[in-house]
Parts: structure tokens; C-alpha cells; sequence
């Protein structure tokens, strides 16, 4: 093409080689799987360190902690289940922390991957999700009043119930699950296509002398790029968390 | 126009495959676009109209773009699939 680009092909951006435990096909262990690791320890560490010493005055790693647990209590399980979801609380926080955590290794410098970007942990946690809003459906609700209240909606006319059956049966029992983990993992995979297209167009730049002049502009791209990966993280996490408690406030209060 | 899109696929020619996906990516982009600005527009007017309820509208603003997103979504997997 016009500056000969070499982009490179998906599977060269999103396979990485094991450096530890080569032999071994269970426990190989490669840049994913490290930051996988190192968002659950990162997590673990906020928490644990945060809870242990409680001062009545927070500050350092208990501020971090408690404003972290304050803004999924207020932003995501009062908005969504009400003070009944308070039970999830601790599942919801961490879950929103390690995502945030693994995704935000999107932009730090050495890993740049965010970790979400392969499919397997989104759809580990798209499953957890999907366990947990049918098991409190049916503690909640009986198995047979659940599965009547999650594919039956209340005043729809008797004419077309049939069509609307099998519309919500496939929307609650496939759609929603599914949705959930291909939100998250193509979310992270076009952010970091796009950061490496960048990354890719600038170093072709650099190396050409007449366009050169070009090279600042993309280069402020590039860096305006990165800022807003750090909101799609965010944000990410937060929506993949409220949907989460969507889903099980619906199954804990059926609507009537 | 999926069929031949299909078609095109099967006959393994790198260039015709590339547009392929480039119309499945495009294709899927429109609905979800006009939809998030929908979404995004109205949230804004309700907010200006009753500041207090920002916070409720935000909420249920980044749902409605989660749900609508989804969409041109399922269309950027879809063009890494398609073979």
C-alpha cells in the first residue's frame, strides 16, 4: 500500500509463547495466564491489606479498598437489586476489581495485553454469571414458578405468546450468557487491534522520511487512544459487573 | 448477498475474503451506531431536564449502550470467523 504497512496478522498479536513450565500442557504458563495471576493477586493484596488494619481514619490501600467497596454498593447493587443484593456484594466487588485489573494491562508498559482479550476467563465468568442468576432463581422462586416467570412476561396478549415464549427462552437461556462474555472479550480485542494498528502505522512513519511530518499527528492518536483504554477498562468492568446484577435482581424479584 | 459473500469466502481469494469481512464489520456497525445515539442523545436530554435523576439516568444510560453495543460486536467476531 501507500507506506508499504506491514500490519500483523491476529493470531501474531493475541498468541503468546509459554516461558515457564514449557513441557508441561497443563501448567505452561505464558504472558495471559501471568496477568491473570497477577490481576488476581493485585486484588487479593488490596483487600486483604485494606482489611487487616482498620483505622477509623482510612488511608493508603484502605481507602482504595473502602471507596472500591462503596462504589459497587452505591453505583451497581443499590441502583440495580436493592439492599436484598447485599449478599453479592463481595462476589460483585471482586469480580469488578479483577476485571479492571486484568484489563488494565492493556496500556502498562512490558505486558500491553489486556488479558480479557482471549476468550476463555470472559467466558469462565459469563458462565459464574449464569450459574448463579439460575440457582437464585430457582432458590427464590421454585424451579417450575422461575422457569414460567423468566420465558412467560406478564400482559402479553394470548394470540402471540407462543412467538414471545420461544423469543425470551432463547434470550434468557443463551442469548444473555453469551452476550455477556462477547461483550467483554471483543471489547478488549478491538482496543488492543487498534492500539497495535497505531503503534504499527507510527513506526512505518518513523521510517519514511517524507511522511515523517504525519508521524506527530498519528503519534497524538495514539496517545489519545491509550487515555480513552483506560475509560473502555473501566468501564468494561463496570458494565460487565452491572449487567451481572441485573441479571440476578431479575431472577431474585420476577416482575408481576 | 450472504450466499455470495459465502461463496466468496470458499473460493480462498485473500482479497475478496478481506472485502468480505470488511462488509460484515460495516454492516453490522450501522444499527448499533444509530442506536447508541439514541440512546446517549435522550440520556442527555433527561439529565439536563431533572439533574437530580443523573445518576439513576447514567446507570441505565451504560446499560442501554451495553445491550445495543452487543450487537456490532457479535459483527466484529463474526469478521475474524468468517472464513
Amino acid at each position: 500500500m501507500l507506506l508499504g504497512l506491514d500490519v500483523p496478522p491476529i493470531t501474531q498479536l493475541t498468541n503468546w509463547p509459554a516461558f515457564a513450565f514449557k513441557g508441561s500442557s497443563t501448567f505452561a504458563l505464558n504472558k495471559v495466564g501471568l496477568i491473570y495471576l497477577m490481576a488476581m493477586a493485585i486484588t487479593l493484596l488490596i483487600f486483604i491489606i485494606g482489611g487487616s488494619r482498620k483505622k477509623l481514619v482510612p488511608h493508603g490501600i484502605q481507602n482504595v479498598a473502602e471507596v472500591g467497596i462503596e462504589f459497587v454498593r452505591d453505583q451497581i447493587v443499590m441502583q440495580t437489586m436493592g439492599s436484598d443484593g447485599m449478599t453479592f456484594l463481595p462476589y460483585l466487588t471482586a469480580l469488578f476489581f479483577f476485571i479492571f485489573f486484568s484489563n488494565i494491562f492493556e496500556i502498562i508498559p512490558f505486558f500491553q495485553f489486556p488479558a480479557n482479550a482471549r476468550f476463555a476467563m470472559p467466558l469462565v465468568l459469563a458462565l459464574l454469571t449464569y450459574l448463579i442468576y439460575n440457582v437464585v432463581g430457582v432458590v427464590k422462586q421454585g424451579p417450575f414458578t422461575y422457569i414460567k416467570n423468566s420465558i412467560v412476561p406478564p400482559g402479553v396478549p394470548k394470540l402471540i405468546l407462543p412467538l414471545v415464549v420461544i423469543i425470551e427462552l432463547v434470550s434468557h437461556f443463551l442469548v444473555k450468557p453469551f452476550s455477556l462474555m462477547v461483550r467483554l472479550f471483543a471489547n478488549m480485542l478491538a482496543g488492543h487491534l487498534i492500539l497495535a494498528t497505531f503503534s504499527v502505522i507510527c513506526t512505518a512513519l518513523f521510517k519514511k522520511s517524507i511522511f515523517v511530518i504525519i508521524l506527530p499527528f498519528s503519534f497524538a492518536l495514539l496517545f489519545a487512544l491509550t487515555g480513552f483504554e483506560i475509560l473502555v477498562s473501566f468501564l468494561q468492568a463496570f458494565i460487565f459487573t452491572i449487567l451481572t446484577a441485573v441479571y440476578i435482581g431479575g431472577t431474585m424479584h420476577p416482575e408481576h | 448477498m450472504l450466499h455470495v459473500l459465502a461463496a466468496a469466502a470458499a473460493d480462498n481469494n485473500a482479497g475478496l475474503q478481506t472485502i468480505g469481512r470488511g462488509i460484515v464489520y460495516g454492516a453490522a456497525a450501522i444499527g448499533p451506531g444509530i442506536g447508541i445515539g439514541l440512546v446517549v442523545g435522550n440520556a442527555i436530554t433527561a439529565m439536563a431536564r431533572q439533574p437530580e435523576s443523573a445518576g439513576t439516568v447514567r446507570t441505565t444510560m451504560f446499560l442501554g449502550i451495553a445491550f445495543t453495543e452487543a450487537l456490532a460486536l457479535f459483527g466484529f467476531v463474526l469478521a475474524f470467523i468468517l472464513k
